[in-house]
């Protein structure tokens, strides 16, 4: 089982979060192209290794925060800048 | 047999030799041959799946060439073609879709003859359960637009279920009491492994090279044209490399540059010690997200939708197997005492529209058969017969023409998930 480690509620266990994303830098809105916004709607860099995301407590204190994550092995390590 | 007409090549398989060799027990050939590695070919293929030993071999067989590599960095069918829960099927929701499958169906029911190896295809039917309003409508949408395209699927009620699947809990007081059903007669399951086999047997007997524990480390591109790979065992020249490849597709497509809208999750499966036959439809439940089917040895086979994140993992997980539990006991009480014996997963490579993404990139001589999500295995015959027509004639043809990767730029984006997500 996977524990995460949510900056507010320490580990816990996978089940309680959601998935929200690896984390892709927005574009400005008013600036991007097309193509820039289609891009960032649909491209992901879906790395084996650890990679940064963005999860949500779901069943816990309902935030969002960052954590990066070991995709081939699953084991998760806090950021300093999870909040 | 063709196979058994041509010199120098192993021998097809008949009853008369199945008895002969079985009574001996000697005379019987490996299925396919080693060989040396050659400097170049002129087709390579990234995975040694169903879908790229079907592209060798319907290139060797109908289009002539023959000088091609199968490259897989473990065994042949040791991806999603072997990690499948061998369900086939072609009620899909896009006319698309659905004219897509259809062809891979008609491929696989002929494929035993094809290919003189037995597949053990068995048409048993597939019934997706409805739970609610809703999923009785997608449904009903869902049959008529296979009928529309001669496919044989409808709407069918409790009572016609419980004819076909008896053990079906149908009661009104169940959690998720069973609505109606998708009809589906021509769906049925198979042997994955013998489908495998059987290609790469094909493939091998009409000169292609399937070379297995070989790792694809790089890919050549100079001015926007593919050259080669580069190996685990050293460098091979090519002018066209086709990623055929589940789980690794993006990986293997950042090598030639090219970027693809793809996200690699597990999905998990399971399956319990055999049983008697007591189980001949095909059952799913999109609500509860699993699918049930009974093997030829009697095993129960059970899958579900993938993992809520994505992920390289191929570990099965405890809160997975529970739930799975908790909800093929809600279908069919009666399994309670039924053990499993193992559980596994395997790597789904996720389109934002549920669809693959097949055919040219902008890299020249690079090929796509990749995004297979959950439906991979059931398009394996159609995939390899139009990506090897892709090759020879350098354009797609018209039955995988709206699943190119340009569609996401462009706005051509073929929802699938009506069908797909669990529709196993």
């Amino acid at each position: 089982m996977m524990l995460l480690p949510c900056p507010w509620c320490g580990p816990r266990n996978v089940s309680e979060f959601r998935y929200v994303s690896e984390l892709v830098p927005r574009p400005d809105p008013a600036a991007a192209s097309p193509g820039e916004w289609r891009d960032y709607l649909y491209l992901r860099g879906n790395q084996r290794g650890w990679v940064t995301e963005r999860w949500y407590h779901r069943a816990g204190c309902g935030q969002y925060f960052l954590v990066d994550r070991e995709t081939a092995t699953d084991q998760t390590r806090p950021r300093q800048d999870a909040r | 047999m063709e196979l058994t007409s041509r010199p120098g090549r192993p021998p097809g398989y008949s009853a008369f030799s199945l008895v002969k060799h079985g009574l001996l027990r000697q005379g019987w050939t490996p299925a396919w041959r080693r060989h040396e590695l050659r400097g170049s070919y002129d087709v390579v293929i990234i995975g040694g799946g169903v879908h790229g030993l079907a592209a060798a071999y319907y290139l060797a067989v109908r289009h002539g060439i023959s000088n091609v590599a199968v490259l897989d960095k473990g065994y042949i069918g040791s991806g999603g073609s072997g990690r499948n829960t061998a369900i086939l099927r072609s009620n899909y929701l896009t006319p698309e879709g659905v004219r897509f499958y259809e062809r891979s169906m008609e491929l696989y029911r002929g494929l035993a003859a094809d290919l003189n190896f037995n597949v053990m295809f068995a048409r048993r039917g597939h019934l997706t359960l409805a739970h609610n309003d809703g999923s009785l409508r997608t449904m009903r949408w869902r049959a008529e637009v296979n009928k529309l395209q001669g496919v044989d699927s409808d709407v069918i009620g409790p009572a016609e279920i419980k004819r076909l699947v008896p053990y079906l809990d149908i009661s009104p007081r169940a959690r998720y009491p069973v609505l109606g059903a998708l009809y589906h007669p021509p769906g049925g399951i198979i042997r994955h492994d013998a489908v495998v086999w059987g290609y790469a047997r094909g493939a091998d007997a009409h000169g292609v090279h399937i070379h297995q524990d070989i790792e694809v480390t790089g890919i050549d591109v100079a001015n926007g044209k593919v050259r080669g790979v580069q190996t685990s065992r050293g460098p091979i020249a090519s002018p066209v490399v086709l990623n055929c490849t589940a789980g690794w597709s993006t990986l293997i497509c950042d090598m030639a540059g090219v970027r693809v809208p793809v996200q690699t999750f597990p999905l998990q499966a399971a399956v319990t010690e055999p049983v008697r036959p007591f189980l001949d439809a095909v059952v799913v439940s999109g609500s509860l997200h699993v699918y049930v089917s009974q093997t030829d040895r009697g095993e129960l086979v059970f899958g579900a939708s993938v993992d809520e994140y994505p992920s390289y993992s191929m570990r099965g997980s405890l809160d997975f197997i529970e739930g799975l539990a908790g909800h093929v006991l809600e279908l069919m009480p009666s399994l309670a005492r039924v053990r499993l014996l193992r559980q596994w997963a395997g790597l789904c490579d996720m389109t934002p529209d549920f669809s693959p993404i097949m055919g040219l990139t902008p890299v020249e001589g690079f090929l796509v058969d990749i995004g297979w999500g959950t439906y991979g295995f059931k398009a394996g015959p159609v995939s390899g017969e139009a990506m090897a027509e892709c090759i020879a004639s350098g354009k797609p043809p018209p039955i995988i023409a709206g699943f190119d990767l340009a569609r996401f730029a462009e706005g051509r984006q073929l929802g699938e998930k009506g069908a797909a997500s669990v529709g196993h």
